[in-house]
């Protein structure tokens, strides 16, 4: 059967394709263990010093601080404006909201080069720039879009009469929110908040345009060390990078997963 | 009553308020400054434009960028196609690893990928010495510092970005209409090209587009992998930025891109419901 075999033969090509796109991560590993000082394959002799300095210096762990410091406020930020923008949409529910949601969602597709010199432009007069509130407020506007897309995906599933029946069971706005509204929209939030702080975490290409020295995050130091191309302690980072990633990534499904389990089975 | 629908819609407003005037006043309008400074900086007119027709170095860097963003599309949708299609016909198990590939590697930051990419196509990288040590070249082959590098970093970025929506469209084909193509006699490959694949043209133009969007802006991959021999138009905006100080020239490149993406966007819409898209995409 004709059919047959070709699929067969693209699920091959499919699983080789897959490789390709998780592989090549992986060398981060062995050339982070280089018993050398300079960027090479370990041939037979292994040694942590790389992952000791990371762990000693205080350039990389101040740039570990800052980074989680800014990914969280961000997160934060992030989480509670996006997710009352995507209940008020909801509320809103017509034409106009529809055409705002779109012109929110913006920092999202505008590319970051813009997004960067937006920012670098509007934060040199006001002194923001290589500032913890420049990047924060900067890292908020990229990544609220991020938790409204999220928490909006949750909402479609919630049913409005649930909002109904409980203001009209006598319980004000305000615990309707708390107690109906948000708790059915929960797994939304939290990705979203997960998205929101990675979205920070990894940013480069707006924070080399909106800092300098004083405010130095992790993608920062690791874009130097790339460029630099000769210290194996941006390998040993990659790697703490790549374990931060499938943690977050693990935590996600597992969300997701529950969400599913307790929700009608929605799309894959 | 205390929840009429008109207070509702009210408080709904309310609720968008805080982040739609921050992105107005923080994104919006430094944007619209942006583009003002295009007609305006260093001279009043179309000046910045017009150099476009006659500068040589302009012309080549847009063209590279539309040719690295058009190859690097072609792959990352005939790959994305492959993957997308072994997710959904293939079986349960199969099609839940094969997505939490695409997803991990999706989440892998873009630094990372591309300090990897680093290590294994440089002269002496992995590639090249597995290559050597097998006795396939005699002299390492240039990987890096060339489009060849940027376009393998840049097509393994997009990869998850074209499976997304091509999954989206695929999952909703009516698997039926397969079965009538086959039991009226049409063979596997007919039944492929004249009824799958165009059951899929919203998919794969929407892949396409998106792709070729974020292609188009894409920065940290060629400035690293490129080596400073390819330049597009992302990296040639922070040069003129942050070392030449030709804001003008700047933001006459990023109005391009602006308009461009924007226009791009609107043909996907056409497609494809974008809240499929970025909806899928992350959640």
């Amino acid at each position: 059967m004709r059919k047959g075999l070709a699929e067969a033969l693209n699920r091959y090509w499919a699983w080789l394709l897959l490789l390709f796109l998780v592989a090549p991560a992986l060398i981060a590993l062995p050339v982070s263990l280089t018993p050398k000082g300079f960027l090479s394959m370990p041939k037979g002799e292994y040694s942590l010093r790389h992952f000791d300095k990371l762990f000693t210096s205080e350039e990389w762990l101040s740039s570990f601080w800052q980074s989680a410091v800014i990914a969280l406020a961000t997160s934060a930020l992030a989480t509670a404006l996006g997710t009352a923008c995507a209940i008020g949409l909801w509320r809103v529910a017509s034409r106009l909201g529809e055409a705002v949601r779109a012109f929110l969602l913006l920092p999202l597709v505008v590319p970051p080069i813009i997004s960067a010199m937006a920012f670098y432009r509007l934060f040199v007069p006001m002194g923001l720039i290589d500032t913890y509130a420049g990047l924060i407020l900067a890292h908020t506007v990229l990544a609220s879009p991020l938790v409204l897309i999220t928490v909006s995906t949750s909402l479609a599933g919630f049913d409005p009469r649930l909002e109904q029946a409980s203001r009209s069971l006598g319980a004000s706005q305000w615990t309707t929110m708390r107690r109906v509204i948000l708790p059915s929209i929960r797994p939304g939030v939290l990705a979203g908040a997960i998205f929101a702080f990675i979205a920070s975490w990894d940013e480069i290409v707006v924070t080399l345009f909106i800092s300098k020295f004083s405010v130095y995050t992790l993608p920062r130091r690791m874009w130097n060390g790339i460029r630099e191309n000769t210290d194996p302690t941006v390998a040993a980072a990659a790697v703490v990078l790549i374990s931060i990633t499938l943690i977050f990534f693990l935590a996600q499904s597992l969300i997701a997963r529950r969400h599913r389990a307790s929700a009608s089975p929605g799309e894959a | 009553m205390n929840g009429s629908p008109l207070a509702r819609i009210g408080s709904g407003w309310l609720l968008v308020l805080p982040f739609l005037a921050l992105v107005v006043a923080l994104f919006l309008g430094p944007i619209v400054d942006i583009l003002r400074l295009s007609v305006t900086d260093p001279e009043p007119g179309l000046g910045n434009y017009a150099a476009l027709m006659t500068s040589d170095s302009l012309a080549r860097i847009l063209w590279t960028t539309l040719r690295v963003c058009a190859i690097t599309t072609l792959f990352s949708v005939a790959f994305g196609y492959s993957i997308a299609y072994a997710m959904v016909h293939g079986v349960r198990r199969d099609r839940n690893w094969m997505l939490s590939l695409v997803l991990v590697s999706f989440w892998i930051s873009v630094l990372v990928r591309t300090f990897s990419w680093l290590m294994l196509l440089g002269r002496k990288g992995l590639v090249n010495e597995a290559l050597a040590g097998i006795g396939i070249i005699s002299q390492p082959i240039e990987f890096m510092r060339n489009e060849l590098g940027v376009l393998i970093g840049m097509v393994h970025y997009m990869i998850p970005y074209a499976v997304l929506p091509l999954l989206a469209s695929m999952q909703t084909i009516d698997t039926r209409l397969v079965s009538a193509s086959r039991s009226l006699g049409a063979t596997g490959s007919q039944t492929f090209w004249r009824v799958y694949l165009p059951l899929t043209r919203p998919g794969l133009v929407a892949a396409s587009l998106l792709v070729f969007i974020l292609s188009l802006g894409f920065y940290v991959t060629p400035a690293i992998l490129g080596g400073g021999k390819v330049l597009m138009v992302a990296e040639y905006i922070s040069v003129q930025i942050l070392v030449t100080l030709r804001w003008g020239t700047a933001a006459m490149l990023a109005a391009l891109m602006l308009f461009g993406v924007l226009g791009l966007l609107f043909v996907m819409s056409r497609f494809m419901k974008l809240s499929t898209i970025f909806g899928g995409a992350r959640a």
